[in-house]
């Protein structure tokens, strides 16, 4: 009997959603796990980078690393795993665009360091003590690694071969996953492992969108009542649908909240947030442009609100430039 | 011989990194050992900009395995940032998805994540010391149980909250959405079958564990023993509460030392950083920091569920009122300073959680569709707490007139625990180290030292779960290799 094929499940700078979501495949995870050789999972499992690091190259079948990359031992890792895995696949929202902590690059190191390390209420005033990668006691030594300046997507460090979005991704699409790329026919390379369809198109509220939509204002979520079944877009409540890929069976839709955009855009669309901007200045009823901004001021945070998920790879990129690591 | 470093990098099955540094002397004896979390994220600075009602999705990501916990923390510190008081079935809908929540994460826990060390056995062979052994060692049926009690319970929140990981329906004032009618002969079901998974659990853990006098003595072992003070969520009856209450404190002897609200946390609470690790310590700011140290003198002090038992006078519902009494009767005193009784404590809770999902499914309220208040007032600051899993978990806020965020801090779980878990390290590499001579079982039992906390450093350093190897490397005073351990 051939062996099964051996996969990895690794986290970055992710907060494990990805990894529970993978132990969501729950009832079938026994079976999951014997249809495959899970050699590596550091959540669940005792197997440790040594082992991974005896692994002859490309003997892995897959790798799904979620999370992004912050710290200089998440590098090392990615790196590891990219040379042992015959594919790679960037799981969830961090790995695929940067993720929520993406949103740090609208600060610098020295910013947040500050703020978590100085700034906060609860930091004595004569604490004013950091991290640092080297520390002395005495004449020991202790070693952190590195903070970066920077949160990246897997692809600004490693060839990525495929992307599974979401946040996290569904259980059924990671098992959808494994089954496809363990398979002898995966997909070509550099797929995007969900339909390629926009959210709107598998919502069960866009029956109530009008046919010709006008938006005079924007209201915020905790201001409005929206009924069940009403389109939230309609509503004038920012919902990320129009620009986002479908397959998460417009889960927060069906918790009565708009769509945030965590699968980020469909192939057809470069940048999500630019597409979410294009898609609302052209519902917004206005004659003049100015009349345009003006309603579409009405969007207190526009980059946490259209890059919720995707600036750290956006064109954007957040405000720390690509130079300093 | 000369001094030795022994790293054990990282700890597995640890929801996040953690790394443990042990330090030997000339003579081979542990001088000092450190327990190092080399993750940040950085929450604290880059949610400043954001409008304030989406902090509750933004703050679920620091903490994927514990998403509800900084969820619902937020939402009360939305519901105090405006000024709204939620309509009574909106809090019920909160508590009954929270309490969902606590018992499929302590689940986790006991099944997959720490249970592993007692269940299968401490000395077991690494392969073994995962949930596939647990479900070998429980069998079949046991093992199916457990996953499918979890997917249930997760797929009713998933069906409430939108999602199970990373929940959507948390607002100012309410909920986006509740129980609906057609939901309550499944909600019923569950409550039943939740309880009789919890008893059957609190089972399993007397037959395997209590059962046994090698694991009550590991347990009452000096070893893993500190006297700390104690913080938890109590009730109007001074009964043990995960969704609201007030913080209550006692002392290293179980008196109490001050009970206040959430809002009054900075009275209370301070936070040491240290240069050799992300991680901060908070401790209680008016005992004060005296470095990693036990006692009334000292400051620190311990979260999650045996602190939650020891701060609490009892439990609101029978069977957790009963198996409350078994565990403080057996282990003879109150406070309970044995830091492994914390896998004992998350069973007791189990069975609380279970028993409080029984009753607001019986609530008739609980299918009500009054769920929201529109918050009319000018948001300023916010306070929320809320016990998660893994301890007492504060959201602090405050924002401009627009509701924006200026300035956010947060008190985390695990965080609280951070001096007491290096502390128990320290211990147990001391007790378990001796003329340099090293083990790989030791290893493993100075990491069960820990996890016994059911350690989240995702939430710790509002940073990530991750890994990397385990191995001890032993290094001369000159940083040479003389030695490498791996299990």
């Amino acid at each position: 009997m051939p062996d099964k094929p051996r996969i990895a499940f690794y986290a970055g700078a992710a907060c494990g959603g990805c990894d529970t979501s993978v132990l969501d495949l729950a009832g079938d995870f026994p079976a999951f796990a014997e249809g495959v050789d899970i050699v590596f999972w550091p959540m669940v499992l005792d197997a440790k980078r040594r082992d991974v690091e005896a692994m002859p190259d490309d003997s892995l079948a897959v790798a799904f690393v979620s999370g992004a990359v912050r710290i200089s031992d998440q590098e090392d890792m990615l790196r590891l795993l990219r040379r042992k895995s015959r594919l790679l696949v960037a799981c969830g929202a961090c790995a695929a665009q940067g993720g929520v902590p993406g949103l740090a690059n609208l600060y610098d190191r020295e910013r947040i360091m500050k703020a978590v390390y100085e700034e906060a209420p609860t930091t004595p005033s004569d604490g004013r003590v950091r991290p640092v990668t080297r520390s002395w006691e005495g004449a020991r030594e202790s070693v952190l690694p590195a903070f970066r300046n920077r949160v990246r997507s897997l692809d600004q460090v490693v060839d990525v071969d495929y992307i599974l979005p979401g946040c996290p991704p569904p259980p059924k699409l990671i098992g959808d996953a494994v089954s496809a790329l363990v398979s002898g026919h995966p997909p070509p390379r550099g797929a995007v492992l969900a339909p390629d369809v926009a959210l709107c198109d598998t919502c069960p509220r866009k029956a109530s969108r009008p046919e010709n939509l006008e938006i005079t204002e924007f209201h915020r979520t905790h201001l409005t009542v929206t009924d069940p079944g009403q389109c939230f877009t309609a509503r004038g409540i920012v919902c990320m649908g129009p620009a986002t890929r479908g397959g998460c069976e417009a889960a927060c839709p069906n918790g009565n909240m708009p769509c945030t955009g965590c699968f980020g855009p469909t192939s057809r669309v470069r940048d999500q947030g630019a597409k979410m901007l294009s898609s609302l200045s052209s519902i917004v009823k206005a004659s003049e442009p100015a009349e345009i901004g003006e309603v579409l001021a009405g969007i207190v945070d526009p980059i946490g609100t259209f890059y919720r998920y995707g600036l750290a790879r956006s064109f954007l990129r957040g405000r720390i430039g690509r130079k300093a690591e | 011989m000369p001094k030795r470093r022994i790293v054990v990098d990282p700890v597995t099955r640890l929801e996040g990194h953690g790394k443990i540094d042990i330090v030997l002397d000339e003579a081979g004896e542990v001088e000092r050992a450190y327990f190092q979390v080399p993750e940040l994220r950085g929450f604290e600075a880059f949610a400043v900009g954001r409008p304030a009602e989406d902090m509750p999705q933004i703050t679920s990501r620091i903490c994927g395995v514990c998403p509800m916990a900084h969820h619902m923390a937020s939402a009360k510190a939305l519901d105090d940032l405006y000024g709204v008081e939620p309509p009574r079935p909106a809090k019920k809908v909160r508590e009954l998805v929270y309490d969902m929540f606590l018992l499929e994460d302590h689940a986790l826990h006991v099944y997959v994540l720490g249970g592993p060390d007692f269940l299968v056995g401490p000395e077991a062979p690494p392969a073994d010391r995962n949930v596939l052994g647990v479900i070998r060692k429980a069998g079949p049926e046991a093992g199916r149980r457990v996953l499918a009690v979890r997917k249930r319970l997760r797929a009713f929140i998933a069906e409430v909250a939108g999602k199970a990981v990373h929940p959507v329906f948390g607002l100012p004032g309410g909920v986006s959405k509740g129980v609906s009618p057609a939901a309550l002969p499944e909600l019923r079901a569950l409550a039943a079958e939740s309880l009789d998974f919890a008893r059957s659990t609190l089972g399993m853990f007397r037959d395997t564990v209590l059962k046994d006098p090698a694991y009550m003595e590991m347990i009452t072992s000096d070893l893993y023993t500190h006297r700390t003070y104690y913080m938890g969520l109590v009730d109007d009856r001074r009964s043990l509460s995960f969704y609201d209450g007030r913080v209550r404190v006692v002392d290293p002897e179980g008196k109490e030392y001050a009970t206040f609200q959430a809002r009054d946390y900075r009275n209370y609470i301070a936070e040491r950083a240290e240069p050799w690790t992300y991680m901060k310590f908070p401790y209680l700011k008016p005992v004060g920091w005296r470095g990693f140290t036990e006692g009334p003198e000292s400051g620190v002090y311990a979260v999650a569920p045996m602190a939650r038992l020891n701060v609490a006078d009892g439990m609101s519902t029978p069977e957790a009122q009963k198996a409350y009494e078994e565990l403080f009767g057996t282990l003879g005193r109150k406070p309970v300073h044995h830091t492994l009784a914390n896998h004992w404590a998350r069973v007791v809770e189990m069975v609380y959680a279970a028993e409080r999902i029984g009753e607001l499914s019986r609530d008739p309220e609980i299918t009500s569709a009054d769920l929201r208040v529109i918050p009319a007032g000018t948001p300023s600051v916010g306070y929320g707490v809320v016990e998660a899993p893994r301890g007492t978990l504060f959201h602090h806020y405050e924002s401009d007139e627009q509701g924006l965020i200026r300035k956010a801090n947060l008190v985390v779980a695990t965080q609280n625990n951070a001096a007491r878990i290096a502390m128990s390290v320290e211990k147990a590499a001391k007790g378990l180290v001796h003329k340099g001579q090293v083990s790989e079982g030791l290893l493993n039992r100075i990491e069960m030292a820990f996890r016994a906390y059911d350690p989240c450093h995702g939430c710790a350093t509002h940073s990530l779960p991750g890994q990397m190897p385990l191995v001890a490397r032993i290094h001369d005073a000159d940083g040479r290799l003389v030695r490498e351990l791996r299990r």
